[in-house]
């Protein structure tokens, strides 16, 4: 047996994240706690120049290096720019915050590139295990994040019930893999596509096994009803973390389902098309629902993402590209949404005051009519109220299962969505409609007030050039074999 | 280069108008705000003129057309295009957002700058809506306008205010997403979103009927219809006469509109289907609303139930499939625009002098205010259809147009000239004559100068089109017959 080595040249943004992330842990050592943001700097501009690299390296066409278990194609490519951009605005967001609290150390930024380097893998695997790889690095790199605030009990908590509650989900998810590995012979997806088509779509072990990776998928993204921690990690953490977990890991999770699901799976898209439509429904019922009895704003963002990945999951179970490529714009405008909202979240908590509770938002139009300007286009958007790019996402995926003549469900999901539009415009009520209780000016740094105030105007903004991102989004499930 | 992009300035400006006052920020300025919003206003309606003056009323064609390229994968295109229908509403948009600027001039002293925006992009995004031929960017501007409305309530109007407005904002976004599937669906059917390509889609009748109720549920709430009408008052009373002037005399015609565009040209069938639906609808709210209007004590409430029941007699000529009915509509339309805008702005008026609405609270007010009395009468008497005025005309051809098919839908429609006048004439009676209700009254002060040149524009316009309405008629002729030979027209 001859060793080859492989080409490592499409995998090159994982290697640079990767060995960044461990210099910068060995420079942090050196740091003292007044130089410290240079960990910063470094972990920006690693963001960066992955972005640069992978724009460089970007190609047309799928390349499969590493014997089969790594593939470089339009959708990785994708997937790994908007996760670049989206960690950027979270570390950005995360700095004063983190600053405030005495917890501004390097773990934050290393844990956090390591995390993007297994949303990368995830995003490129081509086999079960890379994807079993990618997630397990992103997932310890999220514990470790959320207890990152040793001091605080409820983010304690929030991290073991997410560890342990996390850790059954990848068990699952492996076990279910193990049964289509015991089926097909084979961990390559690409493999095990052509193998189950050949099968008999009733075989019962693929079906098992079928179930334990959708249990698993749908525990990574927190859909109903393998929802719960979605809510304490949220609430628990402190929420510059909120901010990476409920960003940057949904595109990683898009990715899983893709290459699960659709590259892998697909000959038997009729029984997970039937098991995702149940997990929507519920997910954007209870999701929506509960939502509105929150008082936590941090709790009610977790409810909101949760009604949201029912959502997202319409456009993948109508198991058709025009399906999958509406799943990918709206994980993308989710990402986007849920980085302003919880980066408002931030920007007005300051030191020793933590702005989560939605009584805290109110008269905000009163203390700063241009921060509930903002936060009011980041509501009407997760809203999906025109003419945020919130609408177009809606509009996409329930286009999407109107083809597939799911006329029933899309009608489910536009009730859901008016549900829905009552706690956001009770955020905007309390902005706008009530007397601020507190009178604080709003302090922050020029760099995020930039960022934040780009992050909520891109949301209308973008509505001329919204048939360019969606046509991006087609080309990069296009490629997808 | 204007003239090609007319529409896409109108609606742009308005909304970028609206931005710029923003701008303008704190109260210190609110100065600046109030005349630059009054510039942007004056501009847009003045370019609204060369609609009408270069409308060419002979073809029933979209003019002025505009067509980008914009969402490609969807065919969503950025596409604009008014026929004779339109064209009569955007004016009325333009006219209005124009006094109602100068309505608030005096009044509106908290967040100045906030307010002529929101109602200069509302503008905007209302000429977008009367004015867009593309299924999505109808829908987009559509929904939009809620965001603004849902400020302006929530922000300037009265004491029960929160909840009104997201009563409102809730009520019509359910109505509204029912469209959109039907929109998609309607998407999926025909390869497109523009509409024009929509009103030759060929549909079977259960699926007519089907988006039709959709349709409805989107256009019901907007008009709002007998039973879903219960938004309106709640939004109307709390509203500031700025926001009410707006709903009553230009939101309320987008769901009239909506039937015009949609429902009857695109579900032919359906619609003849459910006519007696809608007559039934129509009437109870001419009949049952009337009554209601005629327990009121408030007079703010008063006119929206009575816009409730005006609006029933636009559905009614809608669903008679006659000229008459249809033009009668629309003239009805425009005339209640003009009519309801008119009498929220005198209750306005009074309401900033004494800060209540209840009838009970006035009385004798004509020894006081003998100019405004004058006005208020004026308007009254269009209110309850007296003729040579614009009430007259719309009310008199409906009446026609139900008359020639069926005796009894014109008896229960014509009731209206009575109610009309009894709920008008006897508030006005309670309001205005009397004896000087309180010491309140004694202290009142006659119309202002201000408050004079909005009155007059408005009793100009309403006694130009209750004497002389030809050169509205004139315009909608060609698009009324074609939009009646589509729905003459079986897709069966």
């Amino acid at each position: 047996m001859k060793f080859v080595t492989p080409d490592m040249l499409p995998a090159l943004p994982e290697i640079f994240v990767f060995s960044m992330a461990c210099v910068i842990l060995v420079i942090d050592l050196f740091l003292s706690e007044r130089t410290r943001v240079v960990s910063w700097w470094l972990a920006q501009a690693t963001l960066a120049g992955a972005a640069l690299l992978s724009l460089k390296l970007a190609v047309a066409d799928p390349v499969v290096t590493f014997g089969g278990m790594f593939v470089a194609d339009r959708l990785a490519d994708l997937l790994k720019l908007g996760t670049y951009v989206i960690t950027f605005f979270v570390f950005a967001y995360s700095r004063d915050y983190l600053r405030d609290r005495g917890i501004f150390r390097g773990e934050y930024f290393v844990l956090g590139l390591f995390g993007v380097v297994g949303m990368m893998v995830m995003a490129s695997a081509s086999h079960f295990l890379t994807l079993y790889l990618g997630l397990e690095l992103l997932s310890l790199a999220l514990y470790a994040m959320i207890a990152f605030q040793r001091d605080s009990g409820t983010a304690t908590e929030a991290a073991m019930k997410y560890f342990v509650l996390g850790a059954i989900a990848s068990g699952m998810l492996l076990y279910g893999m193990s049964m289509l590995y015991g089926v097909t012979g084979s961990l390559e997806i690409a493999a095990v596509s052509r193998a189950i088509g050949k099968m008999s779509p009733d075989n019962i072990i693929l079906i098992f096994g079928l179930v334990f990776v959708i249990a698993g998928l749908a525990f990574k993204v927190g859909a109903v009803p393998f929802h719960m921690w979605v809510p304490d990690v949220y609430h628990g953490a402190p929420t510059a973390v909120a901010l990476y977990v409920g960003t940057a890991p949904k595109l990683a999770a898009f990715a899983l389902f893709l290459r699960l699901l659709v590259s892998g799976l697909e000959p038997l898209a009729e029984s997970w098309q039937s098991m995702l439509v149940i997990i929507a429904v519920l997910s954007m019922a209870i999701g929506n629902l509960v939502a509105i009895a929150q008082t936590n704003i941090k709790r009610m963002l977790a409810y909101s993402s949760i009604s949201h990945m029912g959502f997202f999951l319409l456009g993948i179970l109508s198991a058709e590209s025009n399906g999958y490529s509406s799943s990918l714009f709206y994980i993308l405008v989710y990402a986007a949404m849920s980085a302003g909202a919880f980066g408002m979240i931030i920007l007005l908590s300051r030191a020793g005051f933590e702005a989560e509770r939605l009584e805290d938002f109110k008269g905000l139009n009163q203390r700063s009519p241009w921060h509930a300007f903002l936060m009011l286009l980041l509501m009407l958007s997760m809203a999906g109220v025109p003419p945020t790019v919130g609408f177009y996402a809606k509009l996409l995926v329930i286009q999407a299962v109107i083809k597939v003549g799911m006329i029933p469900l899309a009608v489910a999901a536009v009730l859901f969505a008016v549900i829905g539009a009552y706690y956001y415009l009770r955020v905007i009520k309390l902005m706008y409609f009530d007397d601020a209780e507190d009178r604080t000016p709003i302090r922050a740094g020029r760099d995020m007030q930039l960022l934040i105030g780009f992050n909520a105007l891109v949301l209308v903004g973008i509505m001329p050039w919204v048939g360019a991102l969606m046509e991006l989004c087609r080309q990069a499930i296009k490629t997808l074999s | 280069m204007v003239a090609e992009h007319i529409l896409s300035l109108v609606t742009w400006l308005p909304i970028f108008g609206g931005i710029a006052v923003l701008f303008t920020g704190s109260d210190r300025h609110a100065d600046y705000a109030r005349q630059l919003s009054l510039v942007i206003a004056v501009l847009t309606f003045i370019l609204t003129l060369p609609l009408y003056a270069n409308f060419n009323s002979a073809t029933h064609a979209m003019q002025f057309v505009e067509d980008h390229a914009w969402i490609e994968a969807f065919d969503i295109r950025y596409r604009l295009g008014i026929d004779g229908i339109s064209l009569l509403l955007i004016l009325l948009t333009s006219f209005s957002t124009v006094l109602v600027v100068i309505s608030a001039w005096k009044v509106i002293d908290r967040k100045v700058a906030q307010y002529h925006a929101a109602f200069l992009m509302m503008e905007g995004l209302m000429i977008g809506v009367f004015s867009a031929l593309d299924g999505i960017l109808f829908y987009v501007f559509w929904e939009a306008m809620l965001v603004p409305m849902f400020i302006i309530i929530g922000l300037w109007g009265g004491p029960n205010r929160v909840y009104a407005t997201i009563k409102f904002f809730l009520y019509t976004f359910l109505g509204s997403v029912l469209m959109l599937v039907a929109f998609i669906y309607l998407y999926q059917q025909s390869g497109s979103f523009d509409i024009l390509a929509w009103h030759g889609a060929k549909l079977g009748l259960t699926t007519q009927i089907l988006i039709f109720l959709a349709f409805l549920a989107a256009f019901a709430v907007k008009v709002p219809m007998w039973p879903v009408h219960t938004w309106l008052p709640d939004a109307h009373v709390e509203a500031p006469t700025g926001g009410s002037v707006i709903l009553a005399a230009i939101m309320l015609k987008m769901g009239a509109y909506g039937f015009l565009r949609f429902s009857l040209p695109i579900l032919p069938d359906a619609s003849h289907e459910l006519a007696w639906l809608m007559i039934a609808l129509s009437l109870i709210a001419i009949v049952y609303i009337g009554l209601v209007a005629l327990v009121q004590e408030d007079m703010k409430k008063l006119i929206a139930y009575s816009s409730v029941a005006h609006m029933g007699f636009v559905t009614l000529g809608f669903f008679i499939f006659n000229t008459q009915g249809i033009e009668g509509g629309i003239v009805q339309m425009i005339s209640h625009g003009f009519i309801s805008g008119a009498l929220f702005l005198c209750v306005g008026v009074l309401y900033d002098r004494l800060h209540s609405r209840m009838i009970k609270d006035y009385g004798g007010v004509a020894g006081r205010m003998p100019v405004f009395a004058a006005f208020l009468m004026l308007f009254a008497m269009a209110n309850s259809g007296l003729p040579g005025t614009s009430g007259f005309v719309g009310e008199l051809l409906v009446i026609l147009g139900s008359f020639q098919v069926n005796v009894w839908y014109a008896v229960a429609a014509a009731t209206t000239l009575v109610f009309g006048a009894a709920y008008t004439l006897w508030m006005y009676k309670r309001v205005i004559f009397g004896a000087v209700a309180n010491d309140k009254v004694a202290g009142l002060t006659d119309a202002t100068p201000r408050e004079i040149v909005f009155l007059s524009l408005l009793a100009l316009a309403v006694l130009a089109m209750g004497l002389w309405p030809y050169p509205f008629l004139d315009v909608m002729h060609a698009s009324v017959d074609h939009l009646l030979q589509q729905t003459m027209t079986s897709k069966l």
